[in-house]
């Protein structure tokens, strides 16, 4: 007699989903595995974590956590989840989506979401392209790489993400890669704590698409350059670590920003709580 | 120093930290495979310190040749977790065995 085995996750995702829809190598499960160890690390109680995200390959995550999870409209991962924590601050809300979706379609929700310091942690998949659709260049695509949609060579600037993130005053921001497991889970699980935004940039290959276009025979090999061409450096500055692998310029990863900043939870109930004790 | 919040019996297994490594024994690992979730991306055959996995010549009802451990490296896992960690496919993880 042989019992039914299980997946030491089994608790925190719906196993009878799986094989999942991602490609072979594509780094997504990964990700979703480093946030659920974060998540158990957490001391916070599963049934107070919401997963929120747009549309697109990295979207998809939530649908394997074993949680309240919310499927979005594209770009919209982040006025959802605001609606949500400002309803109930006592979740803790993740929005977990890709490059396109947050920085492009959703671009301006990032912006003000950010600008609030409203209290949500983003977890940023950045594969480079559009995944989903057949990989299609975007504001992240680094410059001279083949897309769908560049096949002569991105000739646009690409954004540097944790410099937006921190410019626009977020309370935490980090950059790691689906190859440093390690490093991912203690950083999602240190952003659960901040008071305020947190932003995480993940990079993560996506072999059918962004991989092949750029020569790479399959996702060990993209995993292999981004580890080659990565280097730690916390206190990088961070105007200066924007993505150009493809010059000989590395890929600084690290704990970039952890800072206190009021936060909109706190400020919008700091002031109900004066209105309501009759001041103006 | 920081000390980490107390965790569970896997994560104890995946986040092992060779503190004080002479004088102990080398942890011992059993890998555990969901032949059908494999997609063959070989992470786990290529990150393993010990090349304890390779892929097998059977093939999974989606196409795919499923991991598997080699048959002379039976007893070199150490319980490192890195083949659970890196596998995007939740199709392998590692139970630590105790060494009596
Ligand atoms: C309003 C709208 N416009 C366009 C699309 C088509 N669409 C689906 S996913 C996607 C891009 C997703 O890219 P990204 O967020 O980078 O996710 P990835 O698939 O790379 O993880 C697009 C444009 C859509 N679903 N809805
Ligand atoms: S297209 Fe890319 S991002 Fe989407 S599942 Fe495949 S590898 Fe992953
Ligand atoms: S736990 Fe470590 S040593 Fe054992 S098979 Fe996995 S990667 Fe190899
Ligand atoms: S990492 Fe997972 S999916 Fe990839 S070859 Fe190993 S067991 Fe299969
Ligand atoms: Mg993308």
């Amino acid at each position: 007699m042989t019992e039914v085995e299980y997946h030491p996750k089994h608790e925190l995702i719906r196993e009878e989903r799986f094989p999942h829809v991602w490609c072979p190598g594509c780094g997504l499960g990964i990700e979703l595995q480093c946030y659920l160890n974060a998540l158990e690390k957490s001391g916070i109680p599963q049934n107070n974590h919401v997963l929120v995200s747009g549309i697109g390959c990295t979207a998809r995550i939530p649908g394997y956590a074993n949680l309240d999870t919310y499927h979005t409209t594209h770009g919209r991962g982040l006025p959802f989840a605001t609606g949500m924590k400002i309803a109930n601050p006592d979740l803790k809300v993740t929005v977990i989506s890709g490059d396109g979706d947050l920085f492009n379609i959703g671009g301006n929700h990032f912006i003000h979401a950010a600008r609030r310091n409203m209290d949500l942690l983003v977890i940023c998949s950045n594969n480079f392209n559009y995944g989903m659709t057949g990989g299609q260049h975007g504001s992240t695509t680094p410059l001279t790489s083949k897309s769908a949609s560049t096949p002569y060579g991105n000739i646009e600037p690409t954004f540097n993400l944790p410099y937006i993130a921190s410019a626009l005053g977020a309370s935490y921001v980090a950059r790691w890669t689906v190859m440093h497991p390690r490093q991912l889970t203690k950083s999602i699980r240190t952003a659960m704590d901040v008071k305020g935004f947190a932003f995480i940039e993940v990079l993560s290959p996506c072999p059918p698409n962004f991989g092949k276009f750029n020569g790479f025979k399959d996702g060990f090999e993209e995993m292999e350059f981004y580890r080659k061409s990565s280097v730690v450096q916390n206190d990088a500055k961070l105007e200066d670590i924007s993505i150009d692998p493809f010059h000989g310029k590395d890929i600084v990863l690290g704990d970039f920003v952890n800072r206190k900043r009021a936060s909109y939870i706190t400020l919008e109930h700091e002031l109900i709580d004066r209105i309501r004790g009759g001041g103006q | 120093m920081i000390k980490e919040p107390k965790i569970s019996e896997n994560q104890r297994e995946i986040w092992r930290e060779p503190v004080n490594f002479g004088r102990f024994a080398v942890p011992k690992g059993e890998i555990h495979i969901f032949p059908e979730r494999c997609k063959e991306c070989n992470y786990c055959t290529n990150y393993c310190p010990n090349q304890v996995l390779e892929r097998s010549p059977e093939v999974n009802v989606y196409g795919y040749h499923p991991v598997r451990v080699r048959e002379d490296k039976k007893d070199s896992c150490v319980a490192c977790g890195m083949c659970q960690s890196i596998c995007p496919d939740f199709a392998i993880f590692v139970k630590e065995v105790k060494i009596q």
